[in-house]
């Protein structure tokens, strides 16, 4: 691999672009591995990156049904931020957003991290304190918050309507560390970052089957590009999950739901920071490119077909059009749906499974573009240790059986 | 949007529906001589299959009905649906 730097960038430049390599290899898959990852989006190639950085293991592979990068990786709205309620889940989502602030330096890959601000708005006196006791949880775990008076929200997003609408804007809490990052650079990033230390990254891999030797510990992944013996599995697969789980013969508590979202036609830049309402259902941000990224919610029944029904993104853009009326007559461009595995207390699942052998890292529902780093991070650590860092060890399968949940439904910023 | 065969009411959009999960989920008979195991089973672990699921829906913005139905996830095309109390319909692949 050779390192991008300034002097790569001129140099290439000079030469009209044309002398670019592939920045990691395309090989034909071993017959067996020290461990292999079920999932390339940005969870399943961080981890690979981080077991072969931080733990050594590099003879190791991703297996990705279809491209990386291609499943949530590439269909969520990349929003970043840490502000969730309980402890756990503030060191385990602050965790990735400090990995996140020096991500582009640690793979050498322009992630394109922009902290620019989240800001949650509130336009119910309900909304209000609920935000408000969120502000003080998150300062109280040394999670930056703050609470926004309407015209400071407004100063802050200047195109924000907080006034003449149905449900004004009568508060907002702000996370001003929090932003955005280029979803594509994620997974490519990490991908490079893996290669070149060893791991072998396997596209149009599609996991059938899992094979557990006499002693029930895993001895093989069947795939559709032929049997793959390793002794350990770690399954990043989103939501699909539950699927790749039960060829292990484990049920998982998860539901997989389509969460749609859509982007507009690129624009100049007007629009400086992330906004989130979870009243009025809608979160928006501006990408680079100049389109506006719109999160709408979750269909209401579960599925796998990566599409939903129209009316649920209509719904968010009304409540777009009611905070931003400048945006009312920007056309939509695309429209898509991702399927995400919820969890019952929407908190994700990180840990040993009861197969031995056989690791597991999902459950991460409507938001785990944000975890990316941090769920690789000590996921890897899990496999390569085969035990929980102690960041993730809260998040157990087993804390459904013994009442212990950690019940985020209410820091999905929108109510899915 | 989905068009959903209400037993009852025949086709009707999707937003007059509320989806009510995986159909056909007992409540334990004894909860005093339940296990954890068998309590996480009931409360937390779902088929979520990529396939044929029999799951319930109620027409809330018409009849107010529960009923049942089988739809296939990987296609969201519906196979069936049923009245609550009548047995699953016998399709292949579909759950026994």
């Amino acid at each position: 691999m050779t390192p991008f730097s300034a002097l790569s960038l001129l140099k290439q430049g000079l030469g009209g672009q044309r002398g670019w390599k592939p920045q990691w290899r395309s090989p034909d898959p071993k017959g067996a591995y020290d461990a292999v990852i079920v999932g390339g989006g940005g969870h399943g190639l961080g981890t690979a990156y981080y077991l072969a950085k931080e733990h050594g293991l590099t003879n190791i592979a991703v297996l990705e049904k279809g491209w990386i990068g291609g499943g949530n990786t590439g269909r969520n709205t990349t929003i970043i931020r840490s502000n969730y309620l309980f402890a756990e889940s503030a060191a385990l989502y602050d965790h990735a957003l400090k990995l996140w602030e020096g991500l582009s330096q640690e793979l050498n890959y322009n992630t394109m991290f922009s902290a620019r601000g989240v800001m949650m708005l509130a336009h119910t006196v309900h909304d209000a304190q609920v935000a408000q006791r969120h502000v003080h949880a998150n300062r109280a775990a040394g999670v930056d918050n703050e609470w926004l008076t309407p015209a400071e929200a407004k100063a802050f997003c200047p195109p924000l309507n907080i006034g003449d609408i149905r449900y004004p804007v009568i508060g907002a809490a702000l996370q001003r560390r929090g932003g955005t990052a280029r979803h594509d650079a994620v997974a490519w990033g990490y991908a490079r970052g893996a290669d070149s230390l060893g791991v072998d990254i396997l596209e149009n891999c599609e996991v059938t089957g899992i094979r557990l030797g006499s002693d029930g510990a895993v001895e093989a992944v069947d795939t559709t590009r032929g049997r793959i013996r390793t002794p350990r599995v770690g399954v990043a697969a989103a939501g699909h999950s539950s699927v790749i789980m039960a060829m292990a013969g484990v049920a998982l508590p998860l539901e997989s739901y389509p969460l749609q979202a859509l982007v507009s036609e690129p624009v100049k830049p007007v629009f400086p920071c992330v906004v989130m309402s979870n009243t009025i259902h809608a979160y928006i941000s501006q990408s680079d490119k100049g389109e506006l990224v719109i999160g709408a919610g979750t269909d209401a029944y579960t599925s796998y077909t990566q599409r939903g029904g129209l009316h649920i993104p209509s719904h968010a853009l009304e409540a777009i059009c009611e905070l931003f009326p400048m945006f009312r007559r920007l056309k939509m461009l695309r429209n898509w749906g991702g399927i995400v595995d919820v969890s019952p207390d929407r908190s994700p699942i990180i840990g040993k499974t009861p197969v031995p052998g056989l690791y597991v890292n999902c459950g991460w529902g409507t938001g785990g573009f944000k975890a990316t780093p941090g769920s690789a991070h000590v996921f890897a650590w899990t496999i390569a240790k085969d035990e929980p860092h102690p960041i993730n060890a809260p998040f157990t399968l087993e804390r459904f059986r013994d009442g212990d949940l950690i019940d985020e439904a209410a820091a999905a910023a929108v109510a899915h | 949007m989905l068009l959903i065969e209400c037993p009852y009411c025949g086709e009707r959009p999707e937003p007059e529906f509320v989806y009510g999960g995986q159909a056909h989920v007992a409540r334990p008979a004894q909860p005093s001589g339940t296990s954890a195991e068998e309590w996480t089973q009931f409360l937390y672990l779902r088929a979520n299959p990529r396939g044929l699921h029999a799951e319930r829906w109620r027409h809330t913005h018409g009849c107010g009905r529960f009923f049942n139905a089988l739809r296939d996830t990987a296609t969201d095309r519906f196979l069936a649906t049923y009245r609550v109390g009548e047995r699953v319909p016998q399709l292949p692949g579909g759950p026994a």
